[in-house]
């Protein structure tokens, strides 16, 4: 094979249809970016609609909802919600986790050429593509798109009774091709991972990064097919009008069940959160080892506590459907379950705390971000617990609680990890480094605003606002909460500002940046040891692996207080 | 080569990378079909009534479609027996074979659709006493229509997809691509087309037996 060293390729083999891993990733990076903005714009005019019930969007409004003037009405304020959390859980993060760093880092990471299956791999990226196409044209069909919430319960998802117009069926159409591009990415990752490890790479000397992203892409490979097969059932649900969610007095004949897609979508839907946190827990657990200047602490037991969350996850789907009038045994048994998950998961935050003990910390830019989500994580656990917990779920179900805590973990936690990755593998990505005092800016301008808007989303969930109210304050108990509702509103948008920083930061670090070294963060892992453009194959040669993935400060080392993982302890000293 | 620099022996064996990969995605798509297979018999534990077994769906058309497509399995057999014996006009003849009864069996399919979506007097009667109104048997007749319909839909898309990939294997076994030594790409067709073969033989025990 010739791929091992740099070859001449056209425009369209190097930046459009690429197979090296390294573009993939780069292509996902800027398409999930994309939606990252689409998706946030939209949590915008969902706080506008929470803030100022029923005025005119000021500016963009009369652009956005030129036929109401500018206002948001129900059933827009429908679709934007529902928008949102399908685009930012499906179109932003999964792209940046599961497709960009994934790409950009296993191989790199492992001292592989490349994926196992490249080609697989552009197909991967350019699926992904297409049903980001799709689902962006069912917002300009005549009634809209999909409105029924991101999780789309039946009936409320289907014709019979449900939201009119062909929204819901591009939305399932949109998401099993995701689907199929997630599938696609998940055989390369988890083939690679086992098969395309450098000489000395045994799975306990993987970077956590990789046992994150390898986990999440098995949760992938085994959950997202099941997903795929509940979209099928409402595609045909919509499309060719089949009965399966329908009960009742609507159906032809009886037997319908709309629970069954509950239960298929808790079924993927629980691992999906840890599909999307997996990852961000590996590339923290390394970050702080990094700007620690100490090995990860319990390296082996952070990568089993992964493990075992991983196969936790597959059984806890109960605790989402508490409200559904499930047995009391079974909710229990879900209960239980749930909150064993909270064992393995303290052990690992534990061992970051660990890490970080008496550590020479580097508060630089990736270092903050991680940082941070050590402490945004803490809380949106924290406050999982109150929600796996039968009785108190009873009251806080579909309430803004629930909104706030899942903004915890998702939002909050994978979103700044996700920026904590950014930061780190710019360098790697585009041979420049973010400017660090943007940087900064950028941190305290999302972290700030990020904490106030949750937490009191928390706050008017435990007052009882529900969660999807178009117009909260139709309703006397809700009243006095419209100042706290406009004050999140007014941080969310400070939020949403501080993401132009980001921007600004990209742009002009791509044009005037400071060149990057080959290992800025004197970095032990291997990405750090190949200079910046690193050519299709990666390696000239490849490289063999002789210690851990995080030795720093090692007493046997002089005159710097890291090695390579391909450099070997004793020619170092 | 790559090979031998990148490719490690561990816990799985000897099987190549590419041969893993399928195996995952056997796994992947066998997950699928039994969210479907399981998703159908759930609503059938929960509804009133479901037709009992022959009553709509034609069991001996489709007993022998299921003989055929086992028959293909043996074919598919035989063509990589022919590749690792350096048969190169048996691989060609069994790939081709079994191609052909891949597509007879979706040929068969396509009949019994049409013969379900026109409708007739009798296929009216045989609704009827299946507790279904009207002379055809549509996705909308009832759940037990949508869940015949979503399983072997689903199964006929992977037989489809599977005689296009036999047909780009053929193509490339007709220019003499592989041999004794190099039959990968053979042996992970047959994985593929085994296991469609082998869920086909789930999908009639449930949808059509029982
Ligand atoms: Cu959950």
């Amino acid at each position: 094979m010739s791929d091992g060293t740099a070859h001449k390729q056209s425009f369209i083999t190097k930046y459009i249809f690429s197979t090296d891993h390294k573009m993939i990733g780069i292509q996902f990076l800027w398409f999930g970016t994309f939606w990252l903005l689409w998706g946030g714009l939209q949590a915008m005019l969902i706080r506008w609609q929470l803030a100022y019930s029923g005025q005119p969007v000021p500016i963009i409004g009369k652009l956005l909802f030129g036929a109401s003037d500018g206002i948001i009405t129900p059933d827009i304020y429908n679709q934007i919600f529902t928008m949102h959390g399908t685009i930012m859980i499906f179109w932003a993060v999964t792209p940046l986790l599961s497709g960009a760093f994934a790409n950009f880092v296993i191989p790199l990471q492992i001292g592989a050429r490349d994926m196992a299956f490249p080609v697989l791999n552009m197909f991967s990226f350019w699926t992904f593509f297409l049903s980001g196409v799709i689902l962006l044209a069912s917002h300009f069909l005549p009634a809209g798109p999909a409105a029924a919430g991101w999780t789309s319960y039946p009936p409320l998802s289907t014709p019979v009774g449900g939201i009119a117009g062909h929204g819901q069926a591009l939305w399932a159409l949109s998401l099993t091709l995701m689907g199929i591009a997630v599938i696609m990415g998940a055989i390369n990752y988890v083939t690679t991972v086992i098969r395309m490890r450098a000489p000395g790479m045994g799975y306990f000397q993987m970077p956590l990064t990789v046992w994150g992203i390898w986990l999440a892409a098995i949760l992938n490979a085994v959950f997202v097919p099941i997903i795929a097969a509940g979209l099928i059932f409402l595609l045909l649900e919509n499309v060719f009008g089949t009965q399966f969610f329908i009960a009742g007095s609507k159906a032809t004949v009886e037997g319908g069940d709309p629970l069954l897609y509950q239960h298929v979508f808790w079924i993927f839907g629980h691992p999906e959160v840890y599909i999307l946190i997996l990852p961000i827990w590996g590339i923290v657990s390394d970050l702080l080892s990094v700007f620690s200047r100490k090995p990860a602490f319990g390296y082996r037991v952070t990568a089993t506590c992964m493990c075992i969350i991983t196969c936790l996850s597959a059984i806890v789907w109960g605790h989402h459907m508490y409200t559904t009038g499930m047995s009391p045994l079974l909710g229990k048994a879900f209960m239980f379950l749930t909150l064993l998950i909270s064992i393995p998961s303290s052990v690992f935050f534990l061992n970051w705390l660990g890490t970080l003990w008496k550590g020479s910390l580097q508060l630089r830019a990736p270092m903050l971000f991680a940082l941070s989500v050590v402490f945004v994580f803490g809380i949106g656990g924290l406050t999982g617990l109150y929600l796996a917990t039968v009785t108190s779920d009873i009251y806080l179900h579909d309430s803004m609680f629930v909104v706030g805590h899942f903004h915890y973990t998702l939002a909050a936690s994978v979103l700044m990890g996700s920026y904590a990755a950014l930061y780190f593998w710019f360098p790697k990505m585009f041979g420049k480094m973010l400017n660090p005092l943007l940087g900064k800016i950028h941190f305290w301008g999302t972290f700030i605003p990020l904490n106030i808007v949750f937490y009191n989303m928390m706050v008017t969930g435990y007052a009882g606002q529900h969660r999807r109210l178009y117009d909260p304050y139709i309703y006397e108990f809700l009243q006095n909460l419209k100042p706290l509702n406009t004050q999140i509103s007014w941080w969310a948008w400070l939020l949403g500002a501080a993401q132009v920083v980001l921007v600004v930061n990209l742009i002009w670090s791509l044009m005037k940046g400071k060149k990057a070294e080959r290992n800025p963060w004197n970095a032990a892992t291997i990405e750090w040891t190949v200079d910046y453009p690193i050519p299709h194959g990666n390696f000239a040669q490849m490289p063999t692996v002789y210690t851990g993935p995080h030795e720093y400060s090692n007493p046997a080392i002089q005159g710097r207080d890291w090695i390579s993982q391909t450099e070997k302890l004793t020619a170092a000293s | 080569m790559s090979q031998s620099l990148s490719v490690r022996k561990d816990v799985w064996g000897d099987a190549t990378t590419g041969k893993l990969g399928m195996w995952l995605f056997i796994l992947i798509d066998g997950l699928s079909f039994g969210t479907l297979l399981i998703g159908g018999a759930a609503l059938r534990a929960g509804a009133a009534s479901w037709p009992e077994p022959g009553t709509v769906l034609n069991i001996p058309l489709t007993a022998f479609n299921t003989f055929l497509l086992i028959c293909t399995s043996f074919t598919m057999v035989m063509a990589l027996n022919s590749v690792q014996r350096d048969d190169q006009k048996g691989l060609v003849k069994f790939l081709l074979l079994t191609m052909l009864g891949g597509m007879i069996f979706l040929g068969i399919q396509v009949y019994e659709y049409t013969h379900f979506i026109m409708g007739s007097e009798h296929l009216g009667e045989q609704l009827a006493k299946a507790g279904m109104s009207g002379t055809k048997f549509l996705t909308t007749s009832s759940v037990y229509a949508g869940a015949f319909y979503v399983t072997t839909c689903y199964h006929g898309l992977h037989v489809f997809s599977g005689v296009i990939y036999i047909f780009c294997i053929l193509m490339a076994a007709m220019r003499g691509r592989y041999s004794s030594q190099d039959y990968d790409k053979v042996e992970i067709l047959g994985l593929y087309w085994h296991f469609v073969d082998l869920i086909w033989i789930l999908v009639f025990t449930v949808i059509y037996l029982i």
